[in-house]
């Protein structure tokens, strides 16, 4: 067993505090465009744009992968892109 | 010209990944299967538009956005409970915890009537392309949520101990694993939510 020593990680709970209203408000957004029935083009990609933004804060504030080493942090940002290309490609692919 | 000037420097962050490097193996394996459920739900709905379109409008779009934020809100609790942990505060961690395995039961018990209400209307895995994928989709989410609350309840009884805190680097390395594992579970939700009940 390796011998750990603890690293700190910087801890700001105002800015968490803040993260996690934006990505309850940014929900309600979400949800208002599904109330709303909003479908088409511009409609998928403010969604897409929302989805990321929340995915980002996600990983960037609540797992902590901004103090990351960079091929962590590129990983998982980088899954995140891959993931919304090809929802988007996906989407536009069954567009009328 | 060359420009002689010296950048301010940020304080030096000592880059770290939080938690142990198999956790984060783990996540990444995870990730990609997500991504290709995600893919496959999506391609296939180009060939099945309509289809899709219509049978979205059946699922409970106030239940789904109702998880969002219960997901959202655990993970913040956890990332709350990681801070109290960092900053010594002992005997802050374990209450932290137990709000964020609150709400994390709190998408349980709102996935499993969602569940029960399409399984009592007689929805199936081979009622549709759609139903397949919300079922199969959602569930194998699901499954992760109830892994990351049974890891949530580890920390816990581990917190009551008063186990975490910086003197304590092994036990704050699981910390972290186990937290990073929860906020994964969170975030293929927020693309799993958007995709499935809303965008059309």
């Amino acid at each position: 067993m390796e011998n750990l020593t603890h690293t700190p990680v910087p801890v700001d709970t105002r800015r968490s505090t803040l993260v996690w209203l934006a990505l309850i408000a940014a929900t309600l957004a979400t949800w208002g465009l599904g109330e709303e029935g909003a479908s088409g083009p511009t409609a998928v990609a403010a969604l897409l744009a929302i989805a990321a933004l929340k995915s980002r804060a996600v990983i960037l504030d609540f797992m902590g992968l901004r103090h990351a080493p960079l091929l962590w942090k590129g990983i998982v940002l980088g899954w995140l892109a891959l993931v919304c290309t090809l929802i988007a490609l996906a989407y536009w692919k069954g567009m009328p | 010209m060359e420009a002689n000037v010296t950048l301010p420097l940020q304080k030096p962050v000592a880059r770290h990944l939080p938690g142990d490097l198999a956790i984060w193996f783990f996540i990444a394996a995870e990730l990609l299967a997500f991504c290709v459920f995600f893919a496959a739900y999506a391609f296939t709905r180009a060939k099945h538009v309509e289809l899709f379109n219509a049978e979205q409008l059946t699922l409970d779009r106030n239940a789904g956005a109702l998880n969002t934020i219960l997901l959202l809100t655990a993970s913040y609790f956890v990332v709350r409970a990681v801070q109290a942990a960092e900053a010594g505060l002992k005997d802050k961690v374990a209450p932290w915890l137990a709000a964020g395995f609150l709400c994390g039961s709190g998408f349980v018990a709102v996935k499993v009537t969602e569940y029960a209400d399409k399984l009592g209307a007689g929805i199936t895995l081979s009622t549709s392309p759609f139903y397949m994928f919300y079922l199969s989709l959602t569930f194998f989410h699901f499954m992760h949520v109830l892994l990351g609350l049974v890891i949530l309840a580890i920390l816990w009884f581990h917190a009551r101990r008063g186990n975490y805190g910086p003197d304590n680097a092994t036990a704050m390395n699981n910390l972290h694993s186990g937290a990073s594992y929860w906020h994964m579970v969170d975030l293929v939700w927020i693309i799993l939510f958007p995709l499935v009940y809303v965008l059309r």
